[in-house]
C-alpha cells in the first residue's frame, strides 16, 4: 500500500447543496499533495471530512489502509484556513493544552515544544499572551502546534497567509524537511507559485467534482502543446520568419534577453521532434534561445476551470 | 480518547484566572456589604433622630396619654391658642403639632384631632399616634360602660391555630415562613446561577468562534465533548465563585458589624420592625426554639437531594441551550432574538414560584408548572419544603432528565454545525435545517 490516504467516492450535501460529488483522491506516502480549486469548490469540506469534523454522506476515507476512526486524530495535523488561538491564554500553556488534546503527554509535549521553540528562535514567547504577539508570530505558534505531535499526515490550508517572505520561506523549508522525515502533506492553496515549488501531486476540485488529478509533471506533459519559444538572429529576418511560418504554426512571443532577436512561439506537430525543429532553425539563423513551453500550474488551473 | 477532564480543567482555570472574574469575586461581596452597611447606617441615623411633638389639647381628654420616649419628646401646652402654638412649633423647629379641638364629650374627640407640621409627617409617627389614641379612647369608652381595666386586659385573646398534618406532623405559621424561605432561596439561587453562568458559557463559545480557534480544537475533540467540558468547567468556576461569596460575605458581615457596632440583623424597614416587636413579645427563647423546630420539621434530606438533582438538571438544561445560542451566532449582539425563548420560561417559573406556590403549594398551577421541564427546577424546588409526594418528584425529575438529554442532543447538533458557520446570523428556519446535516 503506497497511499497514505485514500478517499473513495466521497459525497456530502448540506441541505439541497451538494458540496462534494463522488470525489476520490489518493495521497501517496511521503508526497506533497496539492488540493486545488476555486473558492467554494468543496476543498474545505473534503479536508473537514478527512479530519472527521464532518461525516461524509457516502464514500469511504481510509488512512493507512484503515477506515477513519477517532484514534486517527493523533495521526493528523491540521492547520485550517480559519485559524486562531485563545487570545488571552499564554503561548506555552496554550501549546501544551493543544498538544495534550492530540494525545501527547504533558512532559513529552514540553520537550517537543522546547525543540521547536529553539529551532524557530521563539523561546522567549513562552509566557506571553497571544494578544501580545503580531499576526505572523501567532501563525508561527500555530504552525508549531500543528506539527508538534509528529503526525503522519499534515494538512495545511493556506499555510503562508500572514507571513512575510522571510518567514514564509522558513515555513516552506520546515514543510519540506517534515516531508523528508517521512510525513505526508496535503497542501491547499490558491498561490500557484507555491504549488509549483512544493507539490509533486495535485488534484483539482471544481464545483464539487474532481476534474483533474495526478503527478504534477504528468499533468504538465499532458497539457503541453509542443510549443517552443525561440530567439533568432539573422540579417534577413523577414525572409526567415516567412519561411518558418510556411512550415510551422507560429505565434508571437515575449521574453527577456540581451539581443535584439526575433522572438517566436513555434508549435510543432507530433511527427516532428524538437531536434528537427532546432536543426531547421539553425540552418536558417543563429539560435540564441530555445526553450520548450511548459504549462505552469497557474495555466493549467485557469484553463481547466474555465473549460468546465 | 476522552479529553473531557482536560477541557474542563482548561475552562475552569481560564475562568478562574481571568482578571475580571477575580475582581468580581472579591469585589462583589465588598460592594454588597458596603451597601448593606450604608443602608443600615442611614436607617439608624433616621431612628436616632429626636422628635419633639407639641400637643395642644383643648378638650383635655388626651393630656396624659403621651409619655416621653427615647426618641420622642411630647410637649404639652396649656392656655395657648392654635396660632400661638403653631408659631411656637415653627420657632422651636419642632416636628409637629397635635391639636385637639375643644369638645364636650369623649365620643366627639376622635373626629377633632389634627396634626400640623412643616413637612408631610412620617407614616410611622402618625400611625403610632393613632394607635395610642385609639387604644386610649376604646379603653375609656369601655370603662364608661362599666368595664374595668382588668376585664379589658383579660378579654385580650391571641389565637394561634396549631397545624398538624394527617400523619401527625405539627407545623406553625413560622414553619410556613421557613419553608417559603428555603424554597425561595433555592429557586432564586438556581435562577441567578443560570442567568450568570449560562451567559458566561455562551460568551465563551462565541469567543472560540471569533478567535477562530474552534476548527483547530474541533479537529482534536468531538464537539459534544467540548460543549460538555465548557458547561462543566464554567459551572465549577461558578460554584467556586459562589462559595467564595458566601464565605467572604459572612466574614465581612461579622467584621463590619463588630467594627461599626451596627447590628445588621436588626436593620429593617418599619414594617419589619413591627413584626420584630410582635415576635419579641413571644419571647426570644421560644422564638429560637420554634425556629429550630421549624427547620427540623422540614424534609431536610429530601430537600438536599432534590436540590442537588433539580439544580444540576435545570442548570445543565439551560446551559446547553445557552451553548447552542453561542454556537449559532457570531457576536453577542446577535444573541437577543434567541435569548427571549430561554428567558421567558425562566422568568415565568420564578413568577409562578413567587405568586402561586406561596398561595397554594399544591394547587393545579403550581403542580403543573412543577412538571413542565423548563420551569420545573425552580417551581419544584420551591414546592418541596411543603412536602411533595415522591412519585411527583421522581416523575418531574425524569421529565427533566429526558428533556435535558434532548436539549443536549439538540444543542450538540446546532453546536456542531454552528461553530463552523461564520458571517450571517442564522434564522430559526436555518437552525432547523442544521439539525438534519
Amino acid at each position: 500500500m503506497n497511499d497514505l490516504l485514500v478517499a473513495d467516492s466521497v459525497s456530502k450535501s448540506f441541505g439541497n447543496f451538494k458540496a462534494l460529488n463522488e470525489v476520490s483522491i489518493a495521497v501517496p506516502k511521503g508526497s506533497i499533495f496539492g488540493l486545488l480549486g476555486p473558492n467554494g469548490a468543496g476543498k474545505t469540506t473534503l479536508i473537514r471530512i478527512i479530519n472527521q469534523i464532518t461525516m461524509p454522506d457516502e464514500g469511504l476515507v481510509q488512512l493507512d489502509g484503515q477506515p477513519l476512526k477517532p484514534e486517527h486524530i493523533r495521526d493528523i495535523g491540521y492547520l485550517p484556513e480559519e485559524r486562531g488561538l485563545y487570545k488571552s491564554m499564554k503561548v506555552g500553556e496554550q501549546a501544551l493544552y493543544l498538544a495534550q488534546l492530540k494525545g501527547m503527554s504533558k512532559s513529552e509535549a514540553r520537550s517537543r515544544l522546547k525543540y521547536w521553540f529553539d529551532k524557530l528562535e521563539i523561546g522567549d514567547w513562552w509566557n506571553k499572551k497571544i494578544q501580545e504577539l503580531s499576526k505572523g508570530q501567532a501563525q508561527k505558534i500555530q504552525f508549531v502546534v500543528t506539527v508538534l505531535h509528529r503526525p503522519k499526515l499534515l494538512i495545511f490550508d493556506e499555510p503562508f497567509s500572514g507571513f512575510d517572505p522571510i518567514n514564509a520561506n522558513l515555513i516552506k523549508d520546515e514543510i519540506l524537511q517534515l516531508r523528508d522525515e517521512g510525513a505526508t502533506v496535503i497542501f491547499s492553496t490558491h498561490r500557484m507559485e507555491s504549488v509549483e515549488e512544493l507539490c509533486d501531486h495535485i488534484a483539482l476540485i471544481h464545483k464539487s467534482n474532481k476534474i483533474l488529478d495526478g503527478k504534477l509533471n504528468d499533468i504538465k506533459r499532458q497539457y503541453k502543446t509542443n510549443t517552443f519559444e525561440v530567439g533568432l538572429q539573422s540579417n534577413n529576418s523577414e525572409a526567415v520568419i516567412a519561411e518558418i511560418k510556411n512550415k510551422f504554426e507560429v505565434l508571437p512571443a515575449t521574453f527577456k534577453n540581451l539581443n535584439d532577436d526575433v522572438k517566436l512561439n513555434i508549435k510543432i506537430d507530433a511527427s516532428t521532434s524538437s531536434n528537427d525543429l532546432l536543426s531547421f532553425l539553425a540552418s536558417k539563423a543563429e539560435v540564441h534561445h530555445f526553450v520548450e513551453v511548459i504549462p505552469t500550474a497557474n495555466d493549467i488551473f485557469i484553463q481547466t476551470v474555465q473549460n468546465n | 480518547m476522552n479529553h473531557l477532564p482536560l477541557i474542563i480543567k482548561r475552562e475552569y482555570l481560564t475562568k478562574v484566572k481571568n482578571k475580571s472574574f477575580i475582581i468580581m469575586t472579591f469585589l462583589s461581596p465588598l460592594i454588597m456589604i458596603a451597601l448593606i452597611a450604608v443602608v443600615a447606617y442611614l436607617s439608624q441615623l433616621n431612628n436616632d433622630k429626636k422628635r419633639t411633638i407639641t400637643v395642644l389639647d383643648e378638650s383635655g381628654f388626651l393630656k396624659d396619654i403621651f409619655q416621653n420616649t427615647e426618641n420622642t419628646t411630647y410637649n404639652n401646652l396649656e392656655d395657648f391658642s392654635l396660632e400661638e402654638a403653631v408659631a411656637l412649633v415653627k420657632e422651636t423647629e419642632g416636628y409637629g403639632l397635635l391639636y385637639v379641638e375643644k369638645v364636650d364629650s369623649l365620643n366627639a374627640v376622635s373626629e377633632k384631632i389634627k396634626f400640623y407640621s412643616e413637612e408631610t409627617p412620617s407614616l410611622t409617627v402618625i400611625s403610632g399616634l393613632e394607635g395610642k389614641i385609639e387604644k386610649f379612647l376604646r379603653d375609656k369608652k369601655l370603662q364608661q360602660d362599666g368595664v374595668s381595666i382588668t376585664q379589658i386586659e383579660a378579654a385580650k385573646t391571641n389565637v394561634d391555630i396549631a397545624q398538624e398534618s394527617f400523619d401527625g406532623q405539627k407545623s406553625s405559621k413560622l414553619d410556613n415562613i421557613i419553608k417559603l424561605a428555603f424554597g425561595g432561596v433555592a429557586g432564586y439561587l438556581l435562577f441567578m446561577f443560570i442567568i450568570i453562568y449560562g451567559n458566561m458559557i455562551m460568551r465563551s463559545v462565541i469567543e472560540e468562534k471569533t478567535s477562530r480557534i474552534i476548527e483547530v480544537i474541533i479537529s482534536s475533540v468531538k464537539p459534544i465533548q467540548l460543549m460538555m467540558g465548557k458547561i462543566i468547567g464554567t459551572s465549577l468556576a461558578g460554584v467556586t465563585q459562589f462559595a467564595i461569596w458566601v464565605v467572604l460575605g459572612g466574614v465581612l458581615m461579622i467584621v463590619v458589624s463588630t467594627i461599626f457596632g451596627i447590628d445588621l440583623a436588626q436593620t429593617s424597614t418599619p414594617q419589619q420592625e413591627l413584626m420584630n416587636q410582635a415576635m419579641q413579645a413571644e419571647g426570644a427563647q421560644a422564638m429560637a426554639e420554634n425556629l429550630l423546630n421549624g427547620i427540623n420539621n422540614l424534609p431536610l434530606l429530601n430537600l438536599v437531594i432534590a436540590f442537588i438533582f433539580f439544580f444540576i438538571g435545570g442548570y445543565l438544561l439551560y446551559s446547553s441551550l445557552y451553548a447552542a445560542i453561542g454556537a449559532a451566532v457570531d457576536n453577542e449582539t446577535d444573541t437577543q432574538q434567541f435569548m427571549l425563548p430561554i428567558l421567558m420560561p425562566l422568568i415565568l417559573a420564578v413568577y409562578v414560584g413567587v405568586f402561586t406556590v406561596i398561595e397554594d403549594p399544591h394547587g393545579t398551577v403550581s403542580t403543573v408548572f412543577s412538571f413542565i421541564p423548563l420551569t420545573s427546577p425552580v417551581v419544584m424546588l420551591m414546592r418541596i419544603p411543603f412536602g411533595v409526594p415522591p412519585w411527583q418528584q421522581i416523575l418531574s425529575l425524569l421529565l427533566l432528565i429526558g428533556t435535558f438529554m434532548f436539549a443536549v442532543w439538540f444543542a450538540a447538533k446546532i453546536y456542531r454545525v454552528g461553530i463552523l458557520m461564520y458571517g450571517k446570523k442564522p434564522t430559526y428556519k436555518e437552525l432547523f435545517k442544521w439539525l438534519k446535516y
